[in-house]
C-alpha cells in the first residue's frame, strides 16, 4: 500500500500523512453507520421504532446529532486538572485509531504490513486504558474516578484471555502477521480457523471443538475490553451517571464515543481474522471467476466489513438484552473461569498441533 | 505493610438516573465497598398535609393523586375510606365493585413500572419498555373511563366522578387476556436471567423481624416471608369477597429477604391482581355510582384512622375532624417513607451497585415520602 502511494506521489511525507488519513475514511462512515445500527436495533428489539424524522427512516439523524454535538459548549469545570483533561479523549481516540494501521482490509490493502500485527493490536489497544484513567482522574469527579477505576482493572484483567487465546492461534498458524493468518483461510468458509484451518485432517476435526471455546472466550472478553453490556461498568449509567466521561461535553465526548465505536469495530475484526477468515471471501471471489483481478480486493473489503460489523451488531444486541454484571462478578469470571479455560484450551490445542 | 486508604463520600442524588425521583443518599465508600449510607429527603415537599386543612374533604382528593403519582386510584381509594368511615355512610355496591377493578389494575400498572425500573437499575434496558407499552394500555382504559392518565380524581367521598363507559368489562377482560402471557415473556427476559440473579440474589436481605420492627409494609415486607396483606387481614371495602393468595419471599434464589425476592413477590402480586379482577368483573351491579356522593361533606367532630394496601405497602390516613367542612388535621402514613427507612440497615457493607439494587427492590416514590 506504502508503495503504490509513494510512487504515484512522489514524496515520503505526504504519502505517509494520506496513509495516515486512510483509516478515518473508514471510521467515520462505519461510526455512523453504528450508530444509526445501534439505535434502529435496539429500537426493534425494543419493540419501538426508533430515529423517524430525519431523512429515511432516520437515516439522517446521525448527521443532526453530530451538528449538535459540535455546536456544544466545551465545558471545564474549574478544577479539573485541565492538562490531561484535555488530553485524555485525543489519548483514548488515538489508542483506538492506531489499531486500523495493522487491520487487513484485503490483500491490496494494509495500512501497515508489520511482520507483529497481532502483538502491535494487543499492545496499542491497551492505550485506551490510559486514556480513560486520565480522563476519570482529571475530571475531578468521584463518579468518573469510580468509573476509570473500575475500566482499568477490567481491560487490563480481560488482555489475559483474550491473549490466550491468541496465542493459540498463532500456535497454529505460526505468523504474527494478521494478512497471513487471512490468507492461511482462503477459499471456503470449512476452511476458516473456527472449523479447524485450511488443511484437511485429523488435526483440522479434533480442533473444531476447541476453536469454538476459543472463539467464545474471545468475544466475551472483547465485550469487555470495550466496555459493552454486560461488561459496561465503566460507564455504568444507572450507577455511575456516566463513568469516566460524566464531565466531559461537546467534542471531547464524541470523541470518546468514537473511540468506542471504533473500538468496538477493532475487536470485532480481530476475531474476525482470527476465526473467520478475515477478508477472505467464504463461496470464492467473483472476480476469480469472471477473470477480473482487479474486482477481487473490493470483494475482499466488502466481506471484511460485513463480518466486522455482524460482530459489531452482535454486540449491541447483546447490550439491549442483557442486564449488567457487577465489578466483583466480572472479574470473578475472569480470573476464575476465563482464565483457566483459556490456558487448559490452549495446552490442548498445543498437543493437537504437535499430532 | 497496610495500604493506607481513606474514605470518600458520595453524594448519590439529587440529579442521578436511579434514585427514582429526587432523592439524594449519602454513601460513606470505602474503594466501592458502602459503609454507611444516609438518606436525604425533602426535595419535594409540597405541603400536602398543611394544605389539605385549608380546603374542604372533596377538594383534598385531588391532593391524594400526588402523593403516590403512580398509584393514584389506590391513594384516592385511601381517602375515601378514611372520609366515609368519619361520615358513616354505606356505599352502592357497584361502586365498590368499580373500586376494586381500578384499584387492582393500577396496582398492575404500579409493580409494571416498579419492575421496568428495577431491570433498568440492573441495567437491562428492554424489559423496562416491554412492562411501559403494556402500562399504557391500562391507562388507556382509565383515561377512557375518567379522562387522566396518570393522576385521576376518579374515586370520591361516597362515590365516582364517572361511570365506566360502555366498553369497560370487554377492555378489561382484553387486557387481562393480552397481559398473562407477556408475564412469562419477562420472566424469560429478565427474571430467570443468570446476571440478573447473580446481581440481586443474597443482595440486601431484609430479615423478617428487622422488617417487622421497621414497620415496613407491601411487597417489602411479603418479600421477607412475612404473610401480611391488608386486603386478607384487615379487609377493607369488599376485598373479603374474592379469592386469591398472597405471594411471600421464599428465598428462591438465595436467603428469604432479599432483592429478587421483593422483586419474584411484586410478579406474582400481578397475576393475583389479574385473579381479583377476574372475579370482579362479571359482578359489577347496577346502580349509579353517584348516588351515595353527600351533597354537603361535613363530617361530625371525632378522628378517623384507615390503612388500604397500596401497591407500595400500607398507606394510612388519620383524619381529625373538627366538625366543619374543612379537615382539622390529615396524617398520612407514606409506606415508601418507612420502607425507604430501611436502607441504611441493608445497605451496609454492599457494593456501590448494589446500592442502585437495593434502592430499586424497595421502590420508592418521593412523591409520598416527601409529600
Amino acid at each position: 500500500m506504502h508503495e503504490i502511494l509513494n510512487n504515484l506521489i512522489g514524496n515520503e511525507i505526504i504519502t505517509f500523512l494520506i496513509a495516515a488519513a486512510l483509516p478515518l475514511v473508514f471510521i467515520v462512515p462505519y461510526v455512523m453507520l453504528a450508530v444509526y445500527l445501534e439505535r434502529k436495533v435496539a429500537a426493534h428489539i425494543q419493540d419501538r421504532l426508533g430515529p423517524m424524522r430525519v431523512g429515511w427512516h432516520g437515516s439522517l439523524q446521525l448527521i443532526a446529532d453530530f451538528l449538535k454535538l459540535v455546536q456544544k459548549e466545551d465545558i471545564i469545570a474549574d478544577n479539573n486538572d485541565k492538562k490531561l483533561f484535555n488530553l485524555a479523549p485525543i489519548l483514548t481516540f488515538a489508542g483506538a485509531y492506531a489499531a486500523y494501521a495493522v487491520l487487513p482490509f484485503s490483500s491490496a490493502y494494509i495500512g501497515s504490513g508489520a511482520e507483529v500485527g497481532v502483538f502491535f493490536l494487543v499492545a496499542i489497544s491497551s492505550l485506551v486504558v490510559a486514556g480513560i484513567l486520565m480522563g476519570g482522574w482529571s475530571s475531578n469527579n468521584k463518579y468518573s474516578l469510580l468509573g476509570a477505576m473500575r475500566s482499568a482493572a477490567q481491560i487490563v484483567s480481560y488482555e489475559i484471555p483474550s491473549v490466550l487465546v491468541i496465542l493459540s492461534i498463532v500456535m497454529i498458524t505460526g505468523t504474527l502477521s494478521l494478512a497471513e493468518m487471512s490468507d492461511m483461510q482462503t477459499g471456503y468458509f470449512w476452511n476458516w480457523m473456527i472449523f479447524g484451518g485450511a488443511e484437511i485432517g485429523l488435526t483440522k476435526f479434533l480442533l473444531i471443538p476447541f476453536m469454538f471455546i476459543a472463539f467464545i472466550i474471545i468475544y466475551i472478553s472483547s465485550l469487555a475490553e470495550v466496555n459493552r453490556t454486560p461488561f459496561d461498568m465503566p460507564e455504568a449509567e444507572s450507577e455511575l451517571v456516566a463513568g469516566y466521561s460524566t464531565e466531559y461535553s461537546g467534542m471531547k465526548f464524541a470523541m470518546f464515543f468514537l473511540a468506542e465505536y471504533a473500538n468496538m469495530f477493532a475487536v470485532s475484526a480481530l476475531v474476525t481474522i482470527l476465526f473467520f477468515g478475515g477478508y477472505q471471501s467464504p463461496f470464492g471471489y467473483v472476480g476469480n471467476l469472471l477473470g477480473i483481478e482487479w474486482l477481487v480486493p473490493i470483494e475482499q473489503v466488502f466481506w471484511f466489513c460485513t463480518k466486522g460489523i455482524l460482530f459489531v451488531v452482535v454486540q449491541i444486541w447483546l447490550r439491549w438484552t442483557l442486564p449488567r454484571v457487577r465489578v466483583d462478578q466480572l472479574m470473578a469470571l475472569c480470573w476464575k473461569y476465563l482464565i483457566p479455560y483459556a490456558l487448559v484450551n490452549l495446552i490442548i490445542i498445543g498437543i493437537i498441533t504437535l499430532i | 505493610m497496610a495500604i493506607r486508604t481513606e474514605k470518600m463520600t458520595l453524594n448519590m442524588g439529587p440529579q442521578h438516573p436511579s434514585t427514582h425521583g429526587v432523592l439524594r443518599l449519602e454513601l460513606e465508600i470505602e474503594g466501592e465497598l458502602v459503609i454507611n449510607v444516609k438518606p436525604h429527603i425533602g426535595y419535594l415537599h409540597r405541603c400536602f398535609e398543611k394544605h389539605a386543612e385549608a380546603m374542604t374533604y372533596p377538594q383534598v382528593v385531588p391532593y391524594t393523586d400526588r402523593l403516590d403519582y403512580l398509584a393514584s386510584m389506590s391513594n384516592n381509594f385511601g381517602y375515601a375510606v378514611a372520609v366515609e368511615k368519619l361520615l358513616g355512610i354505606e356505599i352502592p355496591e357497584r361502586v365498590e365493585y368499580i373500586r376494586v377493578i381500578m384499584n387492582e389494575l393500577n396496582r398492575i400498572a404500579s409493580h409494571q413500572v416498579a419492575l421496568g425500573t428495577y431491570g433498568l437499575d440492573i441495567g437491562a434496558f428492554t424489559p423496562f419498555l416491554y412492562l411501559f407499552r403494556d402500562r399504557e394500555y391500562i391507562y388507556d382504559i382509565f383515561e377512557k373511563t375518567c379522562g387522566a392518565r396518570l393522576l385521576y380524581n376518579y374515586i370520591w367521598v361516597g362515590g365516582l366522578s364517572h361511570d365506566i363507559h360502555q366498553d369497560f368489562v370487554k377492555d378489561v377482560k382484553a387486557y387481562i387476556k393480552y397481559f398473562r402471557p407477556i408475564m412469562d415473556e419477562v420472566n424469560n427476559l429478565l427474571s430467570y436471567n443468570k446476571i440478573f440473579i447473580e446481581r440481586t440474589a443474597n443482595i440486601g436481605v431484609l430479615p423478617a423481624d428487622v422488617a417487622l420492627n421497621y414497620g415496613a409494609s407491601g411487597p417489602v415486607l411479603r418479600g421477607s416471608g412475612v404473610k401480611w396483606d391488608l386486603r386478607k387481614n384487615d379487609p377493607y371495602s369488599i376485598y373479603d369477597r374474592f379469592d386469591f393468595d398472597i405471594p411471600v419471599g421464599q428465598g428462591w434464589h438465595g436467603t428469604v429477604g432479599d432483592s429478587w425476592d421483593r422483586y419474584y413477590v411484586r410478579m406474582l402480586e400481578m397475576e393475583q391482581s389479574l385473579r381479583i379482577i377476574e372475579q370482579a368483573i362479571d359482578n359489577i351491579p347496577d346502580g349509579d355510582v353517584q348516588s351515595a356522593i353527600p351533597k354537603r361533606i361535613k363530617p361530625p367532630a371525632g378522628t378517623a384512622y384507615t390503612r388500604v394496601e397500596n401497591p407500595k405497602g400500607e398507606l394510612g390516613f388519620f383524619i381529625i375532624s373538627d366538625g366543619s367542612v374543612n379537615p382539622a388535621r390529615i396524617k398520612v402514613r407514606a409506606p415508601s417513607f418507612v420502607n425507604l427507612s430501611l436502607i441504611g440497615e441493608i445497605c451496609r457493607g454492599h457494593l456501590v451497585a448494589d446500592i442502585i439494587a437495593i434502592l430499586g427492590s424497595l421502590d420508592i416514590v418521593l412523591g409520598e415520602i416527601d409529600r
